[in-house]
């Protein structure tokens, strides 16, 4: 079986966004990128899978500009088999992602697609859930458990009332949550073998995906700031304090 | 004119309050009607609830064996469906609503519009991205149907009581896969108030230092009515369930107070709490950045500043 892999590049989470001061969108100039942490999940999981023998091969693939190329070979680094590069310098929304995702399952036919639940850059939450759609397969969407046996997967998927358990069958298009595996870290020589790892380039446009855009973004701001408030001396301030507020 | 379906969440027989927050935000789109869809196996005591909030206009109920349990690929193909004849499909940005409403989208071959915090007008919203870091105006396009998930924390519960808005059985015919099964739910069973609608939240971090600490945080909710949330450093650290985790990745939720206790303030976990009414830290690094936010702080160990509470409370 194969495992396709959705793996995005996204400004690192420890970095605190600004929005230009025009409102035209955020700074991203000199900004750290790194893998979205929900796809070095997704592609772990896929690893450990394959590791395990459930699967064979590992395709990690990022649909971006030009210059992701490093990302994507550390995706190689980190153990996928190969990668795929779908080519493009427009952003893409949720639905053209899917719809790209689909065209590539067309050709590759794997049996399960792992992506991420969210990226923390536009945090959607949407790729997986179309992709699962326009492909008339199962989603198990938010999984921090996965097991797969006799053609199925069983997932146990965080929900807001607890953990809810789910059978898809395979294929299947699987969601990570953070506390599905800790991803491994690259090791040099990794790098080193990564380098004669396979990366195909494709033409977004090659693929006759049509992209259009429902949504237009028209403004970014920034949120409104919370003001720092009063330090109080001991718990009787406190309590004193919320009392007056009638919160307590 | 717009027409607004709004897509119930319930569990168990009961309407989750996060429908009644979906309501105000179709409202918001000042359309000439609001609906709801009830989708369940036995959707009769749900629709009645629904049936009560303020400003809907109709309750539809699609009754099938499949519907007893939420799964998204049983759900959304009923859902295209009933959207026929809408302008907008909102459903609440809850695991629920975040789940089925992309693959409803996707059926319509249309795009989504995730956590809309404000209407500025019919196809015009605002939502948060960067972990809200940064708020985008967005403008879906008027000609298709729009689908949308609400930031339940941006908006009230419309009031519920005095309406009585008609309940209509609906047929929807659709085939429905057979790919995906419900095997069970696990929930964490508890007499303690909702995290997403509670007024207080009492929430511990990692410096609670373990599970059995965590009593410690519980008993002081107990004392004051609250509900209890974590940071995912708790939640990863075992101190207590995944549900339970608050910020980018896990509730959003706006008590009207929170408290911060062992918590440093990353800006995942804020993400969570930025509409909390009053932010309350106890920390016992100063320069811990929830001070930053909080509108009281308490420099001090929690181990020794709660029961102090709990004696001041009396
Ligand atoms: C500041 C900013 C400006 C933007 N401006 C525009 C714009 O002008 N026009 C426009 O069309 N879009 C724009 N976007 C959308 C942007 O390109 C988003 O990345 C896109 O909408 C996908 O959303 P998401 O990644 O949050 O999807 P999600 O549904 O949150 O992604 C879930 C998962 O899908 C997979 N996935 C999604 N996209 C990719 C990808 N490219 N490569 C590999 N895997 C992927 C990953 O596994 C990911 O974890 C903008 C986004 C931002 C943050
Ligand atoms: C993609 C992504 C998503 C994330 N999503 C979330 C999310 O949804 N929610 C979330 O919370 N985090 C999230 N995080 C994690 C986040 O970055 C932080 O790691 C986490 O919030 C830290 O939790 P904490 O404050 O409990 O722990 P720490 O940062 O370790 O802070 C513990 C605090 O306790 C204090 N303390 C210790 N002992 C005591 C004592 N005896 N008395 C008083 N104070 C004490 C310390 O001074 C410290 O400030 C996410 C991270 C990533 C990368």
């Amino acid at each position: 079986m194969k495992i396709l892999v959705g793996y995005k590049r996204v400004v690192d989470y420890n970095v605190r966004i600004q929005v230009k001061p025009d409102g035209s969108g955020v700074v991203t100039d000199g900004v750290k990128l790194s893998a979205n942490p929900f796809d070095d999940i997704a592609l772990e999981e896929a690893l450990r899978l394959r590791e395990k023998g459930v699967a064979e091969e590992v395709i990690v693939v990022g649909i971006g500009p030009a210059n992701l190329t490093a990302h994507l070979r550390n995706g190689l680094a980190m153990g996928a088999n190969r990668a795929i590069h779908v080519t493009t310098e427009d952003a893409v929304q949720p639905l053209t992602a899917a719809r790209v995702f689909l065209k590539l399952i067309e050709k590759e036919q794997p049996g399960l697609v792992i992506l991420g639940k969210q990226a923390i850059d536009d945090d959607a939450n949407q790729t997986g859930q179309m992709l699962a759609a326009l492909w008339d397969r199962p989603q198990a969407t938010f999984a921090g458990k996965v097991e797969i046996a006799d053609g199925k997967a069983t997932v146990t998927r965080e929900v807001d009332a607890g953990l809810e358990v789910i059978e898809a069958e395979l294929p299947a298009v699987i969601t990570t949550d953070l506390r599905l595996n800790e991803p491994r870290f690259i090791k040099l020589p990794d790098i080193m073998k990564a380098k004669s790892k396979p990366i195909d380039l494709i033409e977004f446009g090659s693929l006759g995906v049509e992209a259009h855009d429902h949504l237009k973004t028209t403004h970014y701001a920034a949120p409104a700031k919370r003001s720092k408030g009063v330090m109080v001396k001991d718990a009787a301030e406190l309590v004193a304090a919320l009392k007056q507020k009638g919160l307590l | 004119m717009s027409k607004i379906l709004v897509i119930a969440e319930h569990l168990g027989g009961k309407l989750n309050a996060s429908t009644a927050r979906a309501v105000s935000a179709a409202a918001a789109v000042k359309g000439e009607a609001i609906d709801v869809l009830v989708l369940s196996d036995a959707p009769d005591a749900v629709a009645a609830e629904a049936a009560k909030i303020e400003g809907v206009n109709r309750v539809l109920t699609v009754t099938r064996p499949e519907n007893a349990h939420p799964l998204a690929a049983m759900l959304a193909p009923q859902i295209a469906k009933a959207a026929d004849g809408y302008s907008h499909v909102f459903a609440p940005s809850t695991t629920f609503g975040k789940d089925v409403a992309p693959r409803v989208a996707a059926l319509l071959g249309v795009a989504q519009v995730s956590d809309v915090m404000s209407v500025e007008a019919a196809h015009t919203f605002k939502r948060p991205i960067y972990a809200g870091n940064a708020i985008i105006t967005v403008e879906a396009d008027a000609n298709h149907t729009v689908v949308a998930t609400i930031r339940t924390a941006s908006w009230s519960a419309a009031a519920s009581g005095t309406n009585t808005a008609p309940v209509e059985a609906l047929a929807i015919d659709v085939p429905l896969p057979t790919h995906t099964r419900f095997v069970e739910l696990n929930q964490g069973s508890s007499d303690r108030p909702d995290l997403q609608s509670a007024s207080k939240v009492v929430s511990g971090g990692r410096g609670v230092g373990s599970k059995e600490n965590f009593d410690i945080i519980y008993k002081f909710a107990d004392k004051i009515g609250a509900a209890v949330g974590a940071s995912r450093a708790a939640v990863d650290a075992g101190y207590c369930p995944n549900e339970m985790q608050v910020g980018q990745t896990g509730k959003i939720i706006a008590p009207e107070l929170y408290m911060a206790i062992g918590i440093s303030g990353a800006i995942q976990h804020l993400t969570g709490i930025k509409d909390a009414g009053t932010i309350v830290a106890i920390n016992k690094d100063g320069e811990a950045p929830i001070f930053e936010v909080a509108d009281f702080g308490l420099v001090g160990d929690l181990f020794k500043i709660i029961p102090e509470l709990e004696a001041a409370l009396g």
